[in-house]
């Protein structure tokens, strides 16, 4: 039986649809990442599986358990970290985890051990007595990750874990997550819209955008199911007509994209096709103001499968979150 | 139960350490009960009192020597003395006397004829309370002069009413307090209850919460209980301060407390159980802060805190009678200034018990277990 169990699940806000028939399993033990830009629905797909939602239609089975029908049951089975940091900053790190154990009704002999081990495993035991609200937001990630383990659940969610995290936290925190996770044997699923988050912590990859899910499977996988298995991007010094047909007629290529000037080449043969493109644009009287090979990424899967890149997503999501700085702009 | 009591060790460990907002929830009703106990409690003094004596006779210059010595004694009056008439009167009308006292040309001959002798009291009654101190004055002063002098303002009546107390005086500042202890448990209740409940919503700690295998019943109970517990403690402080402050007489009899502690924690669940009702739906962390300065307007003052209810028109006579700081002032009323048994107030907290239940019972209908 998968940990997880989503068959064609909708969420609808009034007339508009959050999360539009999405069906996908997790099996035990797996990390599984749902990857997609801010307004996706990845938040309102975790909060369906974890009770915080309502479904509009369909089902979802969490450890075997209903998440219309028996949320007490997906409740106990499950551990959530919530995308906002939301430990109480007055209390101390080890209040912090006693309230939630005794939330979930852990018994006190337990409650005791777990939290020494959980406080090991976060790497905070000699913070245990700190206020919370004197820990870098780091250290209130690692705070989170020890609170929604402290009745030692089967399923663990992240609601963007490292989002506001600077790059060594990051890091930190994926470590941290899979030591934790090859320990106790968790499932985790986890929502990112960082690919290399995805692309180095999970073992399968759904990608998200509009609602629905685009393409679901290991990061690896996904990276070869499209077309190219290196990419090029190249800028020119001068760009005639019908350059973009030139380019597509190199060998190996098969597709070519520009934007801004920046032409983007995908081939199955990265070294080949950029001898040609150099002997080419020589024979041509074209300069090559820049170069560089690149091997396919999951920013090349999104694009294949949504049609624009999550990066540009992610771009337009800050500036629109920025008027100031568009109106300067 | 035990998820209840989780809920209340976390709201009361972060209380502890919130030393501001306990401070704030309990200062602004005490601040209040010595401002406007002292502001409005005490005796009217020095007012200006214009003397115009057109008669100049024994008995006027009686009148004048009596004036003088109120002056000098109880300090209500100051006496400055006019012989031109209509100067007087501008000075009144320009706000440097607070009344003019004529003696007419006659009085002296009235009064040894027994005729009927007036004063006339001219006095500026834009201010209600210093025509009230004047007149009662002046009136006092002259009905133990000669019974047979009249003040012709303010006419005593010559039937006597012999006025028995059954209470010691009551000075303003006691008649308050009921009204601060009431304030200060709703000062808690929306400060420490409803304000951190909406600001826990918007930054999300309520999911952590929701997650839990806590029941909806559990949740608000716990919610309910701290919120309490909490009002509870400021109540109790106000209560126990204030009744120094304003001298009320063996604050600390055990019966008299227990009782006083009866009806604070009472009050403090219908006044608890009001704001989660309100705030059940909330999620505008602005919402209960624009709230806060209209309901404490609505609930203080037609509640009789300040001023009898018997001189409310009628709509607000209507909010009143379902406001529960009625109810509450007029128990803490009898507990505190007339030192009643239960007997008195079991219509006040069968009140509060019966709100508290109405009340719990339609949050707990509304609150939503679900985001």
């Amino acid at each position: 039986m998968p940990a997880i169990d989503v068959r064609n699940i909708v969420k609808k806000f009034g007339d508009f649809t959050a999360v539009n028939g999405v069906s996908f399993t997790v099996e035990e033990g797996e990390i599984f990442g749902l990857l997609g830009p801010n307004g996706a629905g990845k938040s309102t797909l975790i909060r369906m599986l974890t009770t915080l939602l309502p479904p509009t239609a369909g089902t979802a089975l969490v450890s075997g358990f209903d998440v219309k029908d028996e949320p007490d049951g997906v409740r106990r089975s499950i551990g959530v970290i919530p995308q906002a940091l939301t430990s109480d900053l007055e209390l101390s790190v080890e209040e912090n985890l006693i309230i939630f154990a005794k939330l979930y009704g852990v018994p006190r002999a337990k409650r005791v051990k777990l939290i020494d081990e959980l406080l090991a495993a976060v790497e905070l035991t000699q913070w245990r007595s700190a206020p919370v609200k004197n820990l870098s937001g780091g250290m209130r990630r690692r705070v989170e990750i020890a609170r929604g383990l402290v009745h030692e659940p089967r399923i663990f969610f992240l609601d963007e874990p490292t989002t506001g995290l600077d790059p060594v936290s990051r890091v930190a925190v994926w470590e941290m997550l899979r030591k934790i996770k090859s320990e106790r044997d968790l499932t985790v699923l986890l929502t990112t819209h960082y690919m290399d988050e995805a692309d180095k912590l999970c073992d399968r990859i759904a990608i998200v955008d509009h609602g629905e899910l685009k393409a679901l499977d290991s990061p690896l996988k996904l990276k070869t199911s499209i077309p190219g298995q290196n990419s090029l991007e190249v800028s020119f010094s001068a760009v005639p007509a019908g350059w973009i047909d030139e380019l597509q007629k190199l060998p190996e290529v098969q597709a070519v994209s520009s934007q801004d000037d920046i032409f983007r080449i995908s081939t199955r043969n990265g070294p080949a096709t950029t001898l040609a493109l150099m002997e080419e644009a020589a024979r041509s009287g074209i300069g090559v103001q820049s170069l560089s090979v690149q091997s396919t990424t999951l920013d090349d899967v999104f694009v294949h499968y949504t049609g624009r890149g999550l990066r540009d997503e992610l771009q337009a999501a800050a500036a629109a979150d920025s008027p100031f700085m568009l109106r300067r702009n | 139960m035990g998820r209840t009591w989780a809920i209340v060790e976390r709201e009361m460990r972060r209380f502890r350490r919130s030393p501001v907002l306990i401070a704030m929830s309990m200062m602004m009703p005490i601040v209040q009960l010595v401002v406007l106990g002292y502001a409005f409690g005490g005796n009217v003094k020095h007012l200006k009192l214009a003397i115009v004596d057109q008669d100049h006779g024994v008995p006027a210059v009686r009148v004048r020597e009596m004036t003088s010595a109120v002056a000098s004694g109880a300090h209500t009056i100051d006496t400055v003395s006019y012989a031109d008439p209509g100067q007087a009167l501008t000075d009144l009308r320009n706000g440097h006397v607070n009344g003019v006292l004529t003696i007419p040309p006659d009085f002296s001959r009235r009064v040894l004829a027994r005729n009927d002798p007036r004063l006339a009291l001219i006095e500026d009654n834009t201010d209600n309370f210093v025509s009230v101190a004047l007149a009662g004055t002046l009136g006092n002063m002259l009905a133990s002069y000669s019974p047979s002098v009249k003040l012709e303002a303010r006419v005593v009546a010559e039937p006597r009413l012999d006025v028995v107390e059954v209470y010691p005086y009551v000075p303003y500042v006691q008649y308050l307090l009921p009204g601060s202890v009431v304030m200060s448990i709703f000062m808690m209740v929306m400060i420490g209850g409803g304000i951190i409940f909406i600001d826990d919503k918007a930054r999300g700690l309520h999911e952590g919460y929701l997650v839990t295998p806590i029941s909806k019943l559990e949740l608000i109970a716990g919610f309910n209980i701290s919120g309490t517990i909490k009002a509870v403690i400021s109540g109790m402080f106000l209560m126990v301060i204030g009744s120094f402050i304003a001298g009320i007489p063996n604050p600390l009899d055990p019966m008299r407390f227990f009782r006083l502690f009866v009806v604070v924690v009472v009050t403090a669940f219908a006044l608890i159980s009001l704001m989660f009702l309100l705030m059940v739906r909330v999620t505008d962390p602005l919402l209960p802060r624009a709230m806060f300065g209209v309901l404490n307007t609505v609930l203080y003052f037609p509640s009789g805190a300040v001023y009898p209810q018997q001189g409310f028109p009628g709509w607000m006579q209507v909010i009143a009678v379902a406001d529960p700081f009625t109810y509450a002032v007029h128990a803490f009323k009898s507990l505190l200034l007339k030192n009643t048994g239960f007997g008195a107030i079991g219509y006040d907290l069968l009140f509060l018990t019966v709100f508290s239940a109405i009340a719990m019972t339609l949050a707990t209908r509304l609150f939503k277990r679900t985001l």
